[in-house]
């Protein structure tokens, strides 16, 4: 029992992390339905931001945390502006094998800036509890409540907000809305902005969980964190919450009972099973059709 | 899905002393790892190669039959990828139409790279990887005629650390956690378990992750309730870190031991306080110098401000081992060379002393080594 409730904190922590980069995924597909496979490297320069930043001013956590968000979702911001924005009219494949494009030259410059894994210096020193035999430390504490802060924020702002209110108007019909006076370029500037925040809050957070950093380290957590968001339903902000925590428990509950050589053997077997009975995901809503 | 990624193939041509237009000179390739997954391990060996050949050059070169021809060096980036590592094994055997070519260093890199130049009938000497099926045909079981190594292999690593886990620290139960997904690891974790078994100890938990990996929280959450005495992490030094954090973090006790894919200084200034007192295998120790090695180390030191870690000793051994080939061949030619490595007898390198008996393994040593306030601090010695 012990032991189950131990992995649980393990799954949780996990979960709040792909949950947290898979909401960067859908919330720019339920605006533009476009998947932005830049986001797992952007996921990878939060944490290196992070780096830079607290390694040059010792700034308390909450303002590291802030200006992380901030240069990761202007950088984010930016590459919408100058690669996927000239796409816009183009084909859908187009635009994903530019994100593929945009993903891999910012992995490889910071691998040419940084060729190394660096340490990530500790933010705070990391209290560890013992609570009747379960390892749980600040730090987890910290992560898990960061993450579900940043997830309630974000599902306020985009269902209570009259920005938030755009946003979705636009995903529901991105050629009548801008006539009806919504600025069609703020809405998907500020959409990147948030989505690629959240994305580096993620790294951040990820690179003081793991704290040995790389230019590679976004593309196999950016990977996980779309199945994710794909599990959940695409598009749907809860969706990405709730498929982040199931990938995360699924993961490390195979881990628990079975050989972990099988671990993303049975996982994501599990995952395309959920597929296949609700191909939407489980909280997308297949799309109106046109006719 | 797997995305092929943009790391050009950037041949480099040597510093050469003294080489005039149009007069021979021997050409090398080196297949190493300089991006990716272990740029340390690239970065060592480049430096090591760079340091043989302008030592060599600056002496005039190397006696090939009646006169001295001076050694070009030509470098490929394999970036830690096994497609790439053959890619570049072909381009540099087809087209820069090297004599021989050192490296890829890791296993996983090794092995298709090793396919290329069997089936080129080009020699290659890789520095650093330990795996059986470098120099193995797998489909026949014999060793392969023109590749060769500079390390001792897997098989030899394993028996060490068993015996090292059972003998000198008397431990008995132990867990491995180690990258399925990658070759050396594998391997040799695998092999651990046979030998520790065989021996007497009692693995308790065998669990694995896949490359990239970073949370490792279930696997050693898994280890922490089997108990074990020693855990094994034969993963190299991006990994071994994190684990060793994660692992202290979840009230693991147990001591930490590992092969020589730790055997970078990288692993101490990643590992931080957690990787102390961490035992594990590798080629040297500063501890037992020879002349040669002394000399290499502080011409390593000069030229590059930092000690050499084991990936560049065994380069410049293999360098060193190739040289002394191609002289004895006294021609520039491919199976000459290969014919003339296969029968060295004696050759003393930075690695202790070498010796070849039919095939592309070497007969040698290798070391323990624990990891004490940012050292490497020698423990024992083990020979074949």
């Amino acid at each position: 029992m012990e032991y189950f409730a131990q992995q649980a904190i393990n799954a949780i922590q996990l979960g709040a992390i792909y949950a947290l980069i898979a909401l960067g995924y859908s919330l720019v597909y339920g605006v533009l339905t476009m998947i932005n496979f830049a986001h797992g490297d952007l996921f990878m320069v939060g944490a290196f931001f992070c780096l830079i930043i607290a390694s040059l001013f010792p700034l308390p956590f909450v303002v590291i945390l802030v200006l992380v968000m901030l240069s990761t979702g202007f950088l984010g911001a930016l590459i919408e502006r100058v690669a996927y924005r000239p796409l816009r009219s183009a084909p859908r494949v187009s635009a994903i094998i530019t994100a593929l494009g945009c993903g891999l030259v910012i992995e490889n410059l910071v691998s040419s800036l940084s060729p190394y894994a660096k340490p990530m210096p500790a933010l705070f020193s990391v209290t560890g509890y013992n609570l009747g035999g379960l390892s749980i430390s600040s730090l987890q504490i910290l992560i898990i409540g960061v993450s579900i802060l940043l997830m309630v924020g974000l599902d306020f702002f985009i269902r209570r907000t009259s920005f938030g209110m755009a946003m979705r108007a636009i995903s529901f019909d991105s050629r009548t809305v801008p006539l009806l006076g919504i600025p069609l370029n703020k809405v998907i500037s500020v959409t990147f902005l948030i989505g690629a925040g959240l994305g580096g809050a993620a790294g951040m957070l990820y690179g003081l969980a793991y704290p040995v950093i790389a230019a590679s380290m976004g593309v196999l957590v950016g990977w996980k964190a779309f199945i994710a968001a794909v599990v959940g339903g695409i598009g749907s902000i809860r969706g990405a919450v709730v498929g982040g925590f199931i990938l995360g428990l699924v993961e490390v509950m195979t881990v628990a009972v079975l050989p972990s050589t099988y671990r993303d053997l049975i996982a994501y077997s599990l995952l395309l099973v959920i597929l296949i009975f609700k191909p939407y995901g489980l909280l997308g809503k297949a799309p109106n059709q046109k006719v | 899905m797997k995305i092929l990624r943009f790391a050009g193939i950037v041949p480099l041509i040597g510093l050469l002393a003294g080489c005039g237009s149009g007069a021979p000179s021997a050409k090398i390739g080196l297949n190493v790892e300089l991006t990716g997954e272990m740029p340390a391990v690239g970065a060592s060996a480049k430096n090591a190669a760079e340091l043989f050949i302008s030592q060599q050059n600056a002496a005039g070169g190397i006696p090939i039959g009646d006169q001295k021809v001076p050694l070009e060096l030509v470098i490929g980036d394999n970036a830690a990828k096994a497609d790439q590592a053959a890619a570049v094994a072909n381009k540099l055997i087809v087209q820069d139409d090297v004599l021989a070519m050192v490296g890829p260093n890791a296993s996983a890199c090794a092995i298709p790279a090793s396919e290329i130049a069997e089936a080129l009938k080009c020699p290659m000497i890789s520095p650093w990887s330990t795996n059986p099926k470098t120099t193995i045909d797998v489909t026949t079981g014999k060793p392969k005629d023109y590749v060769f190594r500079a390390c001792f292999t897997d098989t030899f690593q394993a028996r060490v650390l068993a015996k090292f886990v059972l003998n000198n620290l008397k431990k008995t139960s132990a867990a491995a956690l180690y990258d399925v997904a990658s070759e050396a690891p594998n391997g040799q974790a695998n092999l651990f378990r046979e030998t520790f078994e065989a021996n007497g100890g009692k693995i308790v938990a065998f669990e694995t992750y896949t490359t990239g990996d970073r949370d490792f929280s279930a696997q050693l959450t898994k280890i922490k309730a089997a108990n074990p005495a020693v855990i094994f992490l034969p993963c190299y030094y991006n990994d071994v870190p994190l684990i060793v954090q994660q692992a202290r973090r979840l009230g693991i006790t147990a001591d930490f031991v590992g092969s020589d894919t730790w055997s970078t200084p990288e692993i101490i200034k990643l590992g931080g306080d957690e990787i102390n007192g961490s035992y594990f295998c590798n080629h040297y120790s500063a501890k037992i110098l020879t002349d040669t090695a002394r000399k290499f180390m502080s011409d390593y030191k000069s030229r590059y401000g930092q000690d050499p870690d084991d990936i560049a000793a065994l380069t410049y051994d293999a360098f060193g081992i190739l040289t002394e080939a191609i002289k004895t061949a006294g021609k520039m030619d491919r199976q000459a060379v290969r014919g003339a490595l296969s029968k060295i007898s004696a050759y003393d390198g930075v690695t202790g002393s070498f010796k070849y008996e039919g095939s592309g393994d070497p007969v040698k040593s290798a070391v323990i080594l624990q990891i004490k306030d940012g050292q490497f601090v020698w423990v024992a010695n083990a020979t074949p």
